[in-house]
Formats: C-alpha cells, structure tokens, sequence
C-alpha cells in the first residue's frame, strides 16, 4: 500500500497511544455544558410528581389549588396529556410504557409519574408538585422477589430463555463431584453522576431536544414513534453526559419534557431528583441463581447447569439474563441454562452496565471455585481445564478467545503461583487474609452505523457521528481513528458527536460504541483520503465522505466474537468486626485492539471498583410495606470509596480483532464481569467461609462467624 | 422548596433575640445536615439564622485543666487540634472517622450534636415516621432496621443517633452549655438527649429558644489513652453500624479507670455506665472485658434483622480494650 498524505511525512499510529480527553479541559474548567446547564429564553420548569402507592388507581388530583401557586403554568396528568402511541417496535424492542406517562388511572409501583408540575422557576415547580393531592385506589402489592415465585417464567429478552442439552441429572448422577449451591445479587442502581435532564422545545416546526442520553438517534426515533412525528422533524442532542451505565435512554423526564413544551409552547426542562431517579431511572433487577455443576475427579465438566430468576414491572418485560454466561464460558456433556422472570409490583429493570454477565458471572465463578476446592485444583487449572473449542451452546468458533493468556499473565503479575490453597490460615493482626481469583467475557459486537468525515480547506478535517460519550472517552478515540486513516495528527481532526441530525449510529452501549462508531469513522475517513489523494478540490465548504456500515456488518461470518478477561483479588477480613477490604486487584484483559490506553485503563478499573461495590456495599433495599425503596439516595446506597479501592492495576494483552477495521473488540463492560466473584472468592479462602449472596455485608460476615462458633 | 428568610447573627444575644423562640425558625452552621433535610423536605424552616460568624469558634484549655470547645469550631479544626489530640486521642479519632474532609470543614460541633437520625424513612416524607410527624407511626420496626437501635428504643421509634463525635464526647462526660434568652445553662451530655419513650421527636432537652454555645470537657487523665474505632459498611463516608469510644487506665493489672460509650446502637451516644461498673478494680484481660460488655448489652433488645450489633459491640469492647491495655505504658 502507498502511503498517501495530505500533509508531508508519514504519520506514525495515533490509535494505541494514550490521548487525554479532547474535551478535558471544557470539563475541569466547567466550561462544558451538560444538558441542565445548557440557557434557553423563556424557559419553564417541570417536576414530576411520583405515586406514593405501589398499586391501584388515581382517583383525584387537587389540581386546582396547585395551579393558583405562585409561578405555576400547568398541571398534566391523565386527564389532559396528549396521547402516545406505545404500538411500535423501536431501536432496542417496544418501549417500556414507564416512558409513556399520564396515558391512564392505573399505578402499577410506586414511584410512578401521575403528574407533571410545569412553573416559572425549577424552585415554584417542585415547591407545586410536593403540595399536590393525590387521592389513590389503593390495591394489595407484591413486591417480594423469591428465588421460589410461582409465577416466574421463562422469557427471552436478548438472547433465548433456555437451552438444554444432554442429560442434566444422569450427568450430575455420574458425576465424581457435584456442586450444588444458590446465589443472590440485590437490586442494584446506576446512579450517573449526572441526573437524567431534558429540555424540550419547537423551534420553526421542528422537536428540539437537549438531554443526557446514550443515544441521540435512539431516543430521537424513541420520541417520533410516542409522539407520531416524522423521525425528520425531531432533533435530539446530548453533547456530553455525566455517566450512563444503561440508564440513559428514553425515560418520563423527556416525554414529559415534550408534552409540556407542546401545551405551552415555550420550552420545558425537566430533571430528575436522585430520590426520583432510583424510581424512573431504570436498575439492575435482583437475582436468585441456582447452579449445578458435575465434574470427574480432575476437575472436567460432565454437567452444568445455571438457573436464574430475575424480577420485572407488571407494564414490561425485561429479562436480566445471568444464566447467559454460562453459554459462553463452559462446555459440558449436559449443559441447561434457563432465565426466568417474575412479574411484580415494581419499577421495570434495565441494562444496567454487564447486564446478565455481572450477577451470572458471581454465580457461575463462584460455583468454580467451589469445584476447585471440592476436586482440590487450583482454580486456574481448573478453568484451563474446561476451555471449550467451540461455543458451547452455538458450536461456533470462537473469532478469538484469549483467556488462558490472560490468567497466564495475570498469574504470573499476581504471584499465584505461591499461593496456598488452604482457607482461614493466613493472619495479620486482627485480619484474616486471602485471595481469590475469576474469569470474565462479554460479547464483542457491532451495530449499523453512519459517519461523515469533512475535509477543509485549511487543512484540518471534521468527523461527525452520532455517538455518544458518556465519560467513556469516545469522542477522544474516534479522534485517534479518524487521524490514522487520514493518516493527520489527532490535533487536525474535530470530532463532533451527540446530534441526531448527524444520522443513525449506535447508541454507547453493549460494549459496542466506540467499534460500531470507529467502523464507519474509518471508512468515511478512510474514503475521503482516497478522494484527495486523487486530487479532489476542496471547496470552502469543505469535502465530505459519507459512510454506513449496514451491509459490511452484514456480511461478518456467524462466529462466537467476545472479550475474556481473568480477575484477581486479595482481600482482608476481620471476622469479629465483619469487615471486608480489598487490599489489591489486578485485571487483565484480552478485549481487542486498544484506541486508547489512557482511557481505557480508565473502563477498565471502572468497572473492576464496580465490582468491588458488587461484592461489598451496592444494595438497594426495598420495603415491602409500602414497596417503595429505603434510604434512595447516595448516603443510603453505598458504593466504593476511595478509601475501599486499593491498588488496582488493569492491563491487557495483544486481542487484535482480525475481522474488525481497527481490531477493537470493546471494553465498556468486562470490567465489572468476574470481579464480584474474584472477591468473594478471595474471602472464602481467608475465613473458609463461602458467602453466597450479595453483597457481603459486616452484618453477615458476623453472622457467619457467629453461625460457625455455635456450630 | 419552601421559601426562607435568611439573617446573620453577630453575637449570642443577638442570635437568640433573632430566633425569638420560633418554631418556624433554625439556626444555621455548617447546613451540612439542615440543608440536605430541607432538600429533602423533612425541614421547612420560614427563617434561618446564620451563626458562622459568631465569637464561638475557639479550643481553649479551661482552669480545672479541662477544654471549653465553642460551638461553630469546625469538625476539622476540633480534630486537628493539639490538645484534643494529646489529651483526648479518641474524640480527634471519632471525629477524623465521620463525613468527609470537605463536610468535616463546614460541620459545627453545635451542629454535629444535634444532627438528626438517618433512618430512611425519617428521611422519605412521603413515609410515615413518628419522629418527624408525630404518631403517624415506625415503618421501622416491622421493616428496613438492619441499622437500628439495639438499646433504649420503643415501639415508637428504632432510630439511632449518627454522631461519632458525641459518642467520644459521652465516653468523657461532656458538658453542654447553651444561650437562652433567660441566661446561660448547662446540661451533662448524658442527660442533653431525652430518652425516646413514646416522644420520639423530643430529642434534646435543650429549652426552647436556645442556642448551643459550646462544650467544656473536664479533665481525665484516662483520655489520653483512648481510642475510636468505627465499622462501617464502607471504609470511608459512611455512618456506623455501630462504633466505641474506650478509654482505659491499667495499673498492677487492674483496672483503674475506664471510659466506654458505644455509637449506633440507640436513640443517643450510650454511655457504657454498667460495662465501667463491672470493669473498674477488676483483673485486666479479655474475659473481663467480655463480661463488662455483656453487662451491658444484657439490656438489648434487638430486632429481627440487628442482632449482629450484640456480638459486633461486645467483640469491639473485647479488642479495642485488649489493644489500650496492650499498649499501656509498663
């Protein structure tokens, strides 16, 4: 290939080289504005006013009294919303009708909006919506999630609620050693930094929405198909976004956003509280997992099964699908996965970063390391053991699976060798000392997505996509592609995303922004310096290539494409106190060609202390008086401190993607995979004691220890 | 939100004329509790009235070799002083083991001691909670109470006290002194919280009108050799689930002298009266420190989901005594 360039020399890579945030310094010096911040002229305030029962009906709202408050423009609620329309399928499947608020009488949990308070100040709005009357039709609610609810059921969600093969109980029934043991995460928050905001507004006909979301096309066609609107005549934009995690798409706060602005005809922002937000926000559903494995006597698999019961509203189905992970990580002769749902009377759950692989990793590699310690391998051994040859459910080849590297190197890195295998015999002072280690994966995908790369006369160039950054560093690595395939500095290249109007890409989500993203930056990038090297003029409005990667993405071989990763923790305990600390952690990782190492160590370690929070603090905790949630606020809901992060180190090894352009695979998430069950693992083997549910909290560290002396 | 006056105070009678008594009326410090509740509309003063920058912020060492600490001092500055730390190591600990660098810099020791309970349904409005609307009920109690009181509760509240300062306070028989437009007062901090009986929402028995103005701590020669420790379901920012202050005098052996206040376990910071009574003139070593805390935790009586707390304090009393007396100078 001839090294074309637009400038003289050669350039070397900029992908693989670390890069501060290209929009760093906006951040720290405050001059970026995140959605609330952004000014609007004649702009008015709505606050959403949230049910204080968990079933039944509205019977009255004493709006009367609460329009005459100072500043108050307008009450909606069921009686006066515009309709919407909830019959369609969007980006992601059929809306979650919590979206689609004040469409009927009907309360079906608490914390559901029944009015919107639209004033003068944010101050007048909320004042307005916490002195309005709502009288209920109060109905029996059920909130109480059991691993044994008649009514769970299977239900599909992402990927199929079962699969089954071979004899589960003659395999387990063989079996030298069996392992048979139950596992429970909480429900769990995302809790952005950043509160879910909307501001709503027509300008000359068209739907303008300034919000913090995952996915400017996504909730843009999210609000056309609500509102029946022509996708051309709305415009969404979220330029940056303090922190998504899966919570961040269409939500009430933007349709309630939109209904108001509509009726009055003036802009509206709507913001949720943090109280509000562990209601309308979306979470991680609670879980309760079974598995049974069945091994010979030198660790391989002849049964495995993993079941899994989640939770979910009685308006939408969502499916939080731990069982998944199994059919990626391990092969055995008898092999059932099966995800279950029970519908009650809360909040719907959403993808919430990891979703299925964060709870069904805790699980899966916990059962693990039960079965190390039952056949008396080392954990590791035992995993490298059972690396499968082809997808263990699909009997695809795997388009890379790295994860014997990396517990090579992370072995090494983490002075596993000198380990001792014993539980409960290594103290320091009034800690008691262990370490443990856990395998991780997540899918690598991509999804359709379109750029447009611009070249300038004076020589720089302006790449634009609809991605979205969520503190992720997106901006900065699709900075870093298109440089490389222009073949320019990172300096001559602006990157401008979040702007529905820049056309259809996927949302930062999945672990697939930046490769879905990156594809099409490079192909457009890619083309444009081909038309230049051809001598192209560049007229003052510059030259523009345009790329959609629909049909490339189409033609990707069927293959099992993932991440893997191996996870290391040593913890220290003290059993009369029922303290838990992590004292270090080492992650590392084969998830694909690095964009950039800077911020990537960044997702990395992210979602490694995210594990941590897994393991030890993160509970959301629900009353089943009132099923309404307890101390819903950040003082109440713990997760890490810096004071609970050790020293945390994440690395990788080489990954490249042979069938992606720039070989990333994706990294948003694999963090989090593995590391709960790292830690928990690494807490048996200081106390001996195995704890099983999530997180492993003081209280039952004591009572485990109290349970073991009386014993 | 509801709309507020906002007035600054220059001096103490000034303060106390301004507050007037007014129900509707709060003080303000460091608002780091006061305006997080008004936030969350468990407080809607009309007024308040901004003490910060009243004469009230210095350590002073009193006559009888004690400390007069004011009232609008900062948790931060009260914890880095030299002779909080020399002469009552745990109460530098116990404030060090609270909030945050930042909050420790605007919180008030006036504030501190009368900061309000974090239950979660004290915090929810939209919850019943005897303590904020008296007799509407205590979700509590048949509900979330993994934190709750283990000693002094009734029916009528589970509640515990979040200060870590006022339990190291109580450990060293503190001394409340406050303004009213009557005259000055005093109260021991023993006696500065009320019991919770079937008044929950009573919490101080400072009269009405009043204005915290500070704390004098006598002298103790036994708080020189005394420590807080804390467990927390964090390492960091987090309140405890239940915490010790333990000041402890060994000589030939014996028990001379001894301090023990637990944290989280009650409506108040618990002086440990029956744990001391058992320890002092007995045999130094674990099985002493063991039965001194079952003395005192014979008065538990823990809900279905706090009973860890029993073991938790009477395993801190076990250790954090062993560790004074390991470290008692021979």
């Amino acid at each position: 290939m001839t090294a074309v360039t637009t400038g003289t020399t050669a350039r070397t890579a900029s992908v693989g080289t670390g890069h501060t945030r290209v929009e760093g310094r906006d951040k720290v010096t405050g001059a970026a504005r995140y959605a609330a911040e952004v000014p609007f002229a004649d702009l008015a305030h709505g606050w959403l006013v949230l049910s204080t029962i968990a079933r039944g009906r509205i019977r009255a709202l004493d709006t009367d009294p609460v329009l005459a408050m100072p500043g108050v423009l307008a009450v909606l609620d069921h009686r006066n919303a515009p309709h919407l329309d909830t019959d369609y399928t969007g980006m992601l499947g059929k809306p979650d009708p919590t979206c689609a608020v004040f469409q009927h009488d009907r309360v079906p949990h608490l914390g559901w909006p029944v009015a919107l308070v639209v004033a003068e100040t944010s101050e007048q709005a909320r004042e307005a919506a916490e002195a309005l009357v709502v009288h209920y039709e109060q109905e029996p609610h059920d909130v109480e999630f059991t691993a044994d609810h008649p009514d769970a059921r299977p239900v599909d969600g992402h990927m199929p609620a079962v699969t089954e093969k071979g004899d589960l109980d003659a395999r387990l029934a063989s079996s030298a050693v069996v392992v048979d043991a139950e596992y429970t995460t909480p429900e769990e928050h995302h809790n952005p930094m950043e509160p879910h905001a909307a501001t709503a507004r027509w300008d000359d006909g068209r739907l303008e929405v300034i919000d913090s979301n995952q996915g400017v096309t996504w909730v843009a066609g999210e609000l056309a198909s609500l509102f029946s609107l022509d996708p051309a005549s709305v415009r969404v934009r979220s330029e940056h976004v303090g922190g998504g995690f899966g919570s961040k798409g269409v939500r009430a706060h933007q349709v309630a956003a939109v209904m108001a602005a509509t009726l009055l005809q003036r802009p509206v922002r709507v913001v949720l509280t943090r109280r509000q937000m562990f209601s309308l926000a979306g979470y991680r559903s609670p879980t309760a997992q079974r598995v049974r494995l069945g091994a010979d006597a030198d660790g391989r698999l002849r049964a495995l099964e993993h079941r899994s019961v989640s939770r979910t509203s009685t308006v939408h189905e969502f499916v939080e699908p731990s069982a998944g992970v199994a059919r990626v990580m391990y092969d055995a002769d008898a092999h059932h996965t099966a995800n279950h749902v029970v519908r009650l009377d809360v909040p719907t759950p959403t993808w919430m970063r990891a979703p299925g692989e964060a709870p069904g990793s805790f699980a899966l590699e916990a059962a693990l390391d039960e079965l190390a310690e039952k056949c008396g391998i080392d954990p590791i051994e035992l995993r490298l053991r059972n690396e499968p040859e082809t997808g263990p459910v699909s009997g695809l080849p795997f388009a890379g699976r790295n994860l014997a590297a990396c517990f090579r190197e992370g072995a090494r890195r983490f002075g596993w060798a000198d380990r001792d295998s014993r539980p409960g015999v290594r103290r320091e002072g009034r800690w008691l000392l262990g370490t443990g280690t856990a395998a991780a994966s997540f899918p690598a995908g991509a999804a359709p997505s379109t750029a447009t790369a611009t070249a300038h006369p004076d020589g720089t160039f302006t790449v634009r996509i609809s991605a979205a950054d969520i503190g992720t560093g997106a901006r900065t690595a699709l900075a870093l592609v298109a440089a490389d395939a222009l073949q320019v500095p990172p300096e001559r290249v602006r990157v401008r995303i979040g702007d529905s109007d820049f056309g259809p890409a996927m949302i930062a989500g999945g672990s697939m922004g930046t490769r879905s993203w990156s594809w099409a930056v490079k192909t457009a990038a890619g083309e444009l310096r081909e038309r230049l090297a051809l001598g192209a003029d560049i007229p003052v409005e510059g030259l523009t290539v345009r790329a959609d990667t629909t049909e490339a993405l189409g033609a990707l071989a069927p293959a099992e494409r993932h991440s893997f990763g191996a996870q290391f923790a040593e913890v220290a305990v003290d059993v009369t106190t029922g303290e838990v600390r992590v004292r270090r952690m080492l992650g590392i990782f084969a998830a694909g060609r690095i964009v950039n190492p800077l911020t990537a160590r960044n997702q990395f370690l992210g979602g490694m202390i995210w594990g941590i929070s897994m393991a030890l603090h993160e509970e959301a905790v629900r009353d089943r008086a009132s099923g309404g949630p307890v101390g819903a606020d950040l003082a109440g809901y713990h997760v890490a401190t810096h004071a609970d992060v050790p020293r945390i180190e994440a690395d990788w090894i080489d990954d490249t993607d042979p069938d992606d352009p720039v070989g990333i695979k994706g990294i948003g998430e694999i963090g989090v995979v593995g590391a709960a069950a790292a830690v928990a693992n690494a807490v048996w083997h200081a106390t001996g004691v195995r704890h099983r549910s999530l997180p492993i909290r003081p209280d039952r560290v004591l009572s485990a220890a109290a349970g073991a002396r009386d014993a | 939100m509801r709309e507020f006056d906002y007035q600054r105070a220059h001096d103490v009678a000034g303060a106390v004329a301004l507050l007037d008594a007014d129900p509707d009326t709060r003080f303000l410090g460091g608002g780091t509790n006061l305006v997080d509740l008004m936030k969350t509309g468990v407080e809607r003063p009309a007024r308040l009235i901004d003490i910060r920058e009243l004469p009230l912020d210095r350590i002073e060492t009193t006559p009888e070799g004690g400390l007069r600490i004011g009232a609008t001092v900062t948790n931060g500055d009260l914890a880095a002083h030299p002779e909080v730390r020399r002469r009552y190591p745990a109460l530098a600990q116990a404030v060090l083991a609270g909030a945050s660098g930042q909050l420790r810099n605007m919180a008030t020791v006036g504030g501190n001691l009368l900061q309000r309970t974090r239950c979660g349904y004290f915090a929810d409005v939209s919850r019943p909670c005897n303590k904020r609307v008296p007799g509407s009920g205590c979700p509590a109690v048949a509900g979330e109470h993994r934190n709750h009181a283990i000693l002094g509760a009734s029916d009528h509240c589970v509640a515990v006290h979040a200060s870590d300062m006022a339990v190291a306070l109580t450990a060293f028989d503190a001394v409340v002194h406050f303004e009213t437009a009557d005259g000055p007062g005093d109260l021991p901090l023993t006696d500065f919280y009320l019991p919770v009986g079937d008044t929950p929402h009573r919490e101080t028995a400072l009269p009405a009108g009043a204005l915290i103005t500070g704390i004098t701590l006598p002298p103790a020669p036994v708080a020189a050799h005394s420590r807080y420790r804390k467990v927390r379901e964090r390492a960091s920012y987090a309140f405890a689930i239940g915490s010790l202050a333990a000041a402890l005098d060994i000589r030939d052996g014996v028990v001379r002298d001894v301090r023990l206040a637990f944290g989280a376990v009650a409506s108040r910071p618990w002086r440990a009266a029956a744990a001391e009574r058992v320890l002092t003139g007995a045999p130094a070593g674990p099985e002493t420190y063991a039965a001194a805390a079952d003395a005192e935790l014979a008065a538990a009586r823990p809900l279905p989901h706090n009973g860890y707390k029993v073991d938790l304090i009477r395993n801190l009393v076990v250790a954090v005594l062993t560790e004074l007396a390991e470290e008692t100078p021979r």
